[in-house]
């Protein structure tokens, strides 16, 4: 640990500053709010996955009571009101750039998926708005859905400048040289495995408040976001032409966000159109039916994995070609996910000297599909992993040892893939080490055979994954087709009586910031954490920050915060050094006091931060008054996190379903600041892993529409369905952010779905079943069981 | 419109609403008690939890109506900053909360699956939360609030 630790530093287990509000009901969330005179906007939405709108007849509805307004594309189009734009594309292949369909915030002419928005009705209460939705009469020319990924690119077109439906053609790492492992290979081996579609379901729907105020010409919109001031730039410049002075994004207590929450969405955007228009405050909350519909959906893959083993089962090439489904628009990291997200974690822990992917971006008549906990990491981490273990069963060799002997060597970082990162540094074989003891890998035959006398069939599968956070630098994310930067910024304003405010532009939803980053601060300045108030989510507080995703709060937002305290204690010291009338190189600052050498000369910081707002004994020959400072971090890498996970199950042959038995994993996050709270974000990532292997299946049928819209077809994983988890950690620092920190947030859901089909597979190994797809639903389980042992039996 | 009286954290309140009301509105939006959360649309997933005569309820589910004449205790009724119940107590030690969402409805189960058995089992805690839904804990914390909760009520 750091010099300087407090009790409740880095490194403490402290409890969280933020539980009371939460549970006391005294949370603000942005459906809490309301303001005087507000009215409320339904939107119609599109019952037809694809299809023209041949007319919209609103007179009825415009007449009904309490309806104030009703808007369509034709609106929109005519106040030349632009779309969510995507946030970053790549070339193709051949060069040429992403397709970009428009995307009008009101379908202007035709709808493209089921949820897509029409009409806008704005009433004086929700109900008055819903009951006149229902008399408005949308006549539709019904279009050929497209629904089936594999078939999307000989389907009917649905985008004017989407040939093909193809909007983009990725690729990375080299062709021939995969090509030429693959056809020198001892051991070829190859699997076709679909990463399924889920809905990320932050149990807080989306939300939206936008206000006017006339008197200044501003706008302030609350909005579910993970990244306001991202909010306020797209909806500012680039779809509602306000300046950006003008428009305050706040972004106050929000229930989860797991990448749902990053994209600006049509409906906060009409929000804050319309609250100029009707000069009155314009509501909007998501009802769980609209969630599913039309929130950003997560993976959908299918991909082909071929890998080439040497005669020592070292692997020796990879080639993956990958279908994304990208569904009716671009969302803003819609492109990035599969791509740049995806490719280069295909090397994943081990050293294969040869690696070619391509991956095609298909539109489909769906909702978006974009980032979700883990984007794209999650993805290439379980086709290889699931490849892994196949290839240890052709081979012969235990999947733990056949992973270690492929493992990248903890002497040979940093270590350069052969697709594009540079990773820093690791230790694989400690956490699979650790994990395998935490299980007791050595025993499960044993409790294997003592499951079987039960008439059950138990598993045990590993997952060894590799991660890449805090995406960066700026630079080299631009050169890939970022339209963003990637840094992140902190403002820690000491006060005069030696309390402290941050304001960071990262953004807390369940995370717990208001604990880690107060933390951090209190260690660094040598004072209690109570002294500390971590501020964020609002645009005129904070300073432009990129928000939360991608594991990058703490690599990123806590090394600017942690840079920006360093600044603090640079000119406080030269004020102690005056205060004290002593040489700047003699004052030392530790345990939150700064000294004199050799004498007892002694300051605290309220002392420093006193004489800085109250400067009249003060060295103004060299400082401004004050003392606030401000930093911005753009990370030199990307960092690293990895480890092991284990599944163990039993699965009953009666009824097919899967019960995890247990779960073991050791991860390393290099520095831990609060051990607590990161363990909770194992705990939930890990959730939503198993919740994708087992439960979690959005499904649209043939004609687009979608068949798992609620909770009762949505299987959401419950307490009952999941066990306790046994976590641990290994450390390797991460050697390029002062911190030594790595990120914890998405580790669970990359690691859990392939650790969990593995143990299902080799569960049922011995009756001959070599395959399962996500989600082992209890009825495909039972299949399988029944299908093989009818082979069996059948020989 | 109806006038709806009931007993909402020990105070008696009424007001005329909509016959088609739901409870979880009169709550938050008539009443201006926004603790209690709407998380779904089909009863699943319990952030609208209240206690309508001691019983757990989503008032989701339920119309003001319904529960005319009937006391009604949210989450702003079973403690304070100052002075939490031993189960909010239990869910801070625990680490039972991130994101917060489903926290004042899960505190108000566990409280009711507390009242009800007062030594649960994980497993009694696990299926007696089956109604809950928290998409951020992965609910190992929220099983190890709920068994503190258990003991620091029972003390």
């Amino acid at each position: 640990m750091p010099e300087g630790t407090t009790k409740d530093g880095i490194g403490a287990a402290l409890r969280r500053k933020e539980d009371k509000k939460f549970l006391t009901g005294s949370g603000r969330y942005t459906a809490d709010i309301s303001r005087p005179g507000q009215l409320h906007v339904h939107f119609i939405r599109s019952d037809h996955a694809h299809a023209k709108i041949t007319s919209i007849k609103t007179d009825a509805a415009a007449k009904a009571d309490g309806v104030v307004a009703i808007y369509t594309g034709e609106d929109v189009a005519a106040d030349g009101i632009g779309g969510p734009i995507c946030g970053w594309v790549v070339t193709n292949r051949d060069g040429s750039p992403t397709n970009e369909p428009p995307h009008p915030i009101l379908a202007n002419g035709k709808v493209n998926y089921v949820g897509d928005h029409v009409v806008a009705v704005i009433a004086e209460s929700l109900q008055q708005a819903r009951d006149a939705a229902e008399l408005v009469d949308i006549s539709y020319e019904v279009l050929a859905p497209v629904v089936d990924l594999a078939s999307a690119a000989a389907s009917m077109q649905i985008h004017e400048n989407v040939p093909n439906n193809m909007y983009f053609d990725f690729e990375l790492g080299d062709e021939a040289a995969a090509e030429a492992a693959l056809a020198d290979a001892a051991t070829v081996v190859e699997l076709d495995v679909r990463n399924n579609r889920l809905v990320p379901n932050a149990l807080e729907p989306r939300a939206a408040l936008a206000e006017y105020d006339p008197v200044d010409e501003s706008y302030t919109l609350f909005t579910t976001s993970q990244n306001p001031h991202l909010t306020r730039l797209v909806i500012g410049a680039f779809m509602l032409s306000i300046p950006e002075s003008k428009l305050r994004v706040v972004a106050p207590d929000v229930g989860g966000g797991f990448g749902s929450k990053i994209y600006v969405y049509p409906e906060e955007a009409v929000c804050t159109w319309v609250s100029k228009k009707l000069q009155r405050p314009i509501k909007w909350t998501a009802d769980r039916s609209e969630s599913f519909l039309a929130d950003a959906h997560g993976r959908d893959h299918i991909n082909k994995v071929r890998m080439a083993l040497d005669a020592n089962n070292r692997i020796t090439g990879l080639r993956v070609d990958t279908l994304a489904n990208i569904g009716s628009y671009l969302s803003a990291f819609s492109v990035v996910t599969p791509t740049i997200l995806h490719a280069p974690l295909l090397s994943g822990c081990y050293e294969i000297p040869a690696i070619y992917t391509n991956v095609r971006g298909m539109a489909t008549t769906t909702a978006p599909v974009d980032a979700y906990r883990g984007a794209g990491r999650p993805e290439a981490t379980y086709l290889l992993e699931r490849v892994m273990d196949v290839a240890a069963r052709q081979v012969g060799m235990d999947p733990a040892e056949f992973r270690r002997m492929n493992f990248i060597p903890k002497d040979a970082f940093p270590y350069q893939t052969p697709v594009a990162l540079q990773y820093d540094i690791g230790d694989y074989e400690a956490p699979l080490d650790k994990a395998l003891d935490m299980i007791d890998y050595k025993g499960f035959e044993a409790r294997r055979a003592e499951a079987a006398s039960r008439g059950k069939y138990r598993g045990i599968g590993l997952s060894s994954y590799i991660e890449a956070c805090g995406i960066a630098p700026s630079a080299v994310a631009g050169a890939l087709g970022a339209r963003v930067g990637l840094y992140e910024s902190a403002t820690v304003r000491v006060d005069p009586t030696g309390t402290v405010n941050v304001m960071t532009g990262t953004h807390s939803h369940g995370q717990g910031h208001d604990t880690t980053f107060a933390q951090i601060v209190a260690d660094k300045l040598g004072i209690g954490v109570e002294q500390v108030e971590i501020i964020h989510g609002d645009s005129d507080k904070t300073p432009f920050g990129m928000g939360s995703y991608g594991s990058r709060s703490l690599a990123v937002g806590g090394s600017a915060i942690a840079k920006a305290v360093d600044k603090v204690i640079d000119k406080a010291k030269i004020i102690a050094a005056h205060l004290m009338e002593a040489a700047d190189s003699d004052v030392v600052f530790a345990d939150g006091k700064f000294t004199v050498a050799g004498t007892d000369k002694e300051k605290v910081l309220s002392d420093i931060s006193l004489a800085a707002y109250v400067p009249h004994n003060y060295p103004h020959d060299r400082l401004e008054p004050g003392l606030e400072e401000t930093a911005f971090y753009d990370p030199l890498n990307f960092t690293y996190p990895s480890g092991t996970h284990i599944a163990e199950v039993e699965i009953d042959p009666a009824t097919g379903v899967v019960q995890l038995v247990d779960w073991a994993c050791c991860d390393d996050f290099g520095n831990l600041i609060n051990p607590m709270i990161v363990e909770g974000q194992v705990h939930g990532g890990i959730a939503q892993g198993v919740g994708q292997a087992l439960l979690e299946n959005a499904a649209y049928d043939e004609t687009g529409q979608l068949i798992t819209a609620s909770y009762m077809d949505y299987c959401m994983p419950r307490a009952d369905d999941l066990p306790d988890f046994k976590v641990d950690y290994t450390v390797t620092a991460c050697t390029h952010n002062d911190l030594g920190v790595k990120g914890c947030g998405e580790a669970g859901a990359i690691a859990s779905p392939p650790a969990l089909i593995n143990a299902v597979i080799n569960a049922l190994t011995p009756i001959g079943v070599t395959d399962m797809s996500m989600p082992a639903s209890p009825e495909k389980v039972w299949r399988a069981i029944n299908d093989a042992t009818q082979a069996q039996a059948a020989e | 419109m109806t006038k709806v009286n009931i007993t909402l954290n020990g105070k008696a309140v009424s007001a005329d609403v909509p016959d088609n009301t739901l409870l979880v509105s009169f709550i938050r939006d008539t009443m201006a008690l926004t603790g209690t959360h709407v998380g779904c649309d089909t009863s699943q997933c319990g952030a609208c939890i209240v206690h309508l005569d001691g019983e757990s309820v989503k008032s989701c589910t339920m119309l003001a109506v319904s529960a005319e004449g009937a006391e009604v205790t949210t989450i702003e009724g079973i403690g304070s900053a100052e002075s939490l119940h031993p189960m909010q107590q239990a869910f801070h030690e625990n680490h039972g909360l991130q994101c917060g969402y489903c926290t004042p409805g899960m505190v108000m189960s566990a409280i009711e699956l507390v009242g009800k058995n007062p030594n649960p089992s994980d497993k009694d805690i696990r299926e007696g939360l089956e109604g809950n839904i928290c998409r951020c804990t992965g609910y190992h914390n929220i099983v190890k609030s709920v068994q503190a909760g258990a003991q620091m009520m029972g003390d």
